[in-house]
């Protein structure tokens, strides 16, 4: 394993899946990652292999089977949710309720970790409240309900929540599933910028394996047999991407660094 | 949260509902003119001694239990609907209601079915109050005990209904095996009443009502996280099993203590967080709160004006007529907007 310096989470020995009384469904097992403060990373993997389960594990939606995760040194388990409100935000697939709460008022509630117990916002919080705004490009929007947002537009919102709640970590389950490619590259080009600019640490699951491959810093991918990580050049160089899908319907292509459909 | 300004419905609604408060004093079976109401109301005397009786001793607290009941109601039902995301919830759905109403009917019917040694004959205004509350806390405890084994928010409301379902079962069979005389005093019962009730009374009443207000406003937060679902309002820090076991506190609190007092008054909960909702056009709490209880309030004192048939001797039942006018108008606010929030 290379070294590597200033490391914000980590699993050890880590375990996956769900607990139905005495039945363990095992998801994924034996996950050793490591991942450092600063980067964009992209957890990849066909459908139902873990991506999302890990995603929930880390970030303590739901609890691991067996060994343990580490964030920023300290167990995940020996936080609270209060504690961990302010290391680790989140950016999920769920719809949200209906209700009609504003854009803004969506974007505020990333404050709530910070506020007092009558939720006032602070000249700080205001601030902060702002800059996600801007980051986000999404002034125009903050006067509307947000069921009245595309999903492309929806999906900025909610990443502008997450970064008003001001975490080193923000964690999203597959950003741009209902995306065009259009709006797909532009979350994508937006991430990028936010890991560059801030030096926050993003982790997402995709199926957008091309796409990552040019946009992560690093990528843990699911193969059925194994669980890789590192940079795109280095997965592209142990010819990790091959295994990942059945080969008869597309290949990956190493000059090319992407996926092409097979020819008929 | 950023409050857009609702400064100006809050005046106005305000106002409305001290009107409303002096209107509802000035009808009844016996005329009294609006400047002996005054008089009495700021602590003078009026003309007549009896009117004065009748103000004080009658008016007065049930136009006061017809507030705290409205907006009492009206509360349980926001916190429900915010609690289970689902706008149809409300204190009748989680059979909370129901469990009052188990209460009263084993203290009314089951004096007959178990032949009367259990409950000495007569009925006291005290015994009412207290079954029904022990009722309601007893189905709520089932409830919260369920809700502690299941995750999921949309089961627990199922199992509020079939709680619902079974008191009223029980009911039914200790309305069988029960005596005319008993089972139209429980008849009357369950039609709701606002009127007959002591200082006293009004006083408990009163007190807890109060205890389950200042509650509600120190849960405003994580109510307002529950828009975004549970999984973001965890990563937003708030304990949730905590904050839903005070919100079930709190509405068996408050239902428990309404039923109790006034019967089991239907649809007020359920109805007016929607009404407010499209006065508002907002789910936020800090603002719906108060709203939600000033509204409940005004309805319920117009249904009150409405089920006393001014200048006519007959009252009708409350209960009846804050169905007749729930029932249309969550009826015509679904046909009208399409669409429900929470």
């Amino acid at each position: 394993m290379k070294h590597l310096k200033n490391i914000i989470l980590k699993t050890e020995n880590l375990s996956i899946g769900y607990q139905n009384k005495k039945v363990q469904n095992i998801v994924a097992s034996k996950i050793d990652i490591a991942i450092e403060k600063g980067k964009l990373v992209a957890v990849l993997g066909k459908n139902g292999i873990g991506k999302s389960t890990l995603l929930r594990t880390i970030s303590k939606v739901q609890k691991a089977l067996k060994g343990e995760v580490f964030i920023n040194k300290k167990k995940n388990d020996r936080f609270t949710n209060k504690e961990l409100s302010t290391v680790l935000s989140l950016v999920l697939t769920e719809r949200l309720p209906e209700s009609q709460i504003t854009v803004f008022e969506l974007i505020a509630l990333g404050r709530q970790p910070y506020t007092n117990w009558i939720d006032k916002l602070s000249e700080n919080d205001l601030e902060k409240i702002n800059w996600a705004i801007d980051q986000t490009e999404i002034d125009h929007l903050k006067e509307k309900f947000f069921y009245e947002l595309s999903d492309g537009q929806l999906q900025r919102v909610l990443i502008a929540r997450a970064l008003a709640q001001d975490t080193d970590i923000i964690i999203l389950d597959e950003p741009t599933a209902h995306l065009d490619l259009h709006h797909t590259i532009k979350i994508f080009d937006l991430l990028k910028k936010l890991v560059k600019e801030t030096s926050k640490t993003i982790i997402l699951s995709s199926h957008e394996v091309n796409l990552c491959i040019k946009f992560a810093d690093e990528i843990v991918l699911f193969t059925d047999s194994k669980i890789h990580s590192g940079t795109p050049a280095e997965l592209i160089e142990n010819e990790a991407f091959d295994n990942l899908f059945p080969n008869d319907i597309v290949n990956f292509n190493k000059k090319l660094e992407q996926f092409i459909i097979n020819k008929s | 949260m950023k409050n857009k300004s609702y400064t100006k419905h809050f005046i106005l609604l305000s106002v409305f509902l001290i009107f409303l408060f002096f209107v509802n004093i000035s009808l009844g079976s016996v005329s009294i003119p609006l400047k002996d109401i005054l008089n009495t109301l700021l602590g003078g005397i009026s003309s007549k001694e009896s009117w004065t009786t009748i103000i004080l001793n009658f008016r007065l607290p049930k136009a006061i239990t017809a507030i705290l009941v409205g907006s009492g109601l009206s509360i349980c039902g926001l916190l429900m609907q915010t609690l289970f995301r689902n706008p149809l919830a409300g204190p009748f759905v989680l059979g909370i209601s129901s469990g009052a109403s188990l209460g009263v009917a084993i203290l009314i019917l089951g004096s007959s079915v178990f032949g009367g040694f259990l409950f000495t004959n007569s009925i006291s205004n005290w015994s009412l109050p207290i079954t029904a509350s022990l009722g309601a806390f007893l189905v709520l405890s089932a409830v919260i005990i369920a809700a502690n084994k299941v995750k999921n928010t949309m089961s627990i409301l199922i199992i509020g209904l079939m709680f619902g379902s079974l008191t009223s079962a029980v009911i039914s069979v200790l309305a069988y095996f029960s005596e005319a005389d008993q089972i139209q005093q429980y008849l009357f019962w369950s039609f709701g009443s606002l009127g007959n009730l002591s200082w006293n009374e009004i006083l408990i009443f009163s007190i807890i009502y109060s205890i389950g207000i200042l509650a509600t406003l120190t849960i405003i937060k994580p109510l307002n996280s529950f828009l975004l679902g549970e999984n973001y309002a965890k990563s937003l820090g708030i304990n949730i099993k905590k904050s839903r076991n005070i919100i079930l506190l709190i509405t068996s609190l408050l239902t428990g203590v309404i039923t109790a007092f006034s019967g089991p008054i239907a649809f007020v909960g359920l109805a007016v967080p929607h009404i407010t909702r499209m006065f508002f056009t907002t789910s936020n709490h800090k603002i719906l709160i108060p709203a939600v209880a000033i509204l409940g309030a005004i309805i319920l004192l117009i249904c009150d004006a409405i089920a006393q048939l001014p200048t006519s001797e007959f009252t009708l039942p409350i209960n009846a007529i804050t169905s007749l006018f729930g029932a249309p108008v969550v009826i015509w606010l679904l046909v009208r907007k399409k669409k429900i929030y929470v």
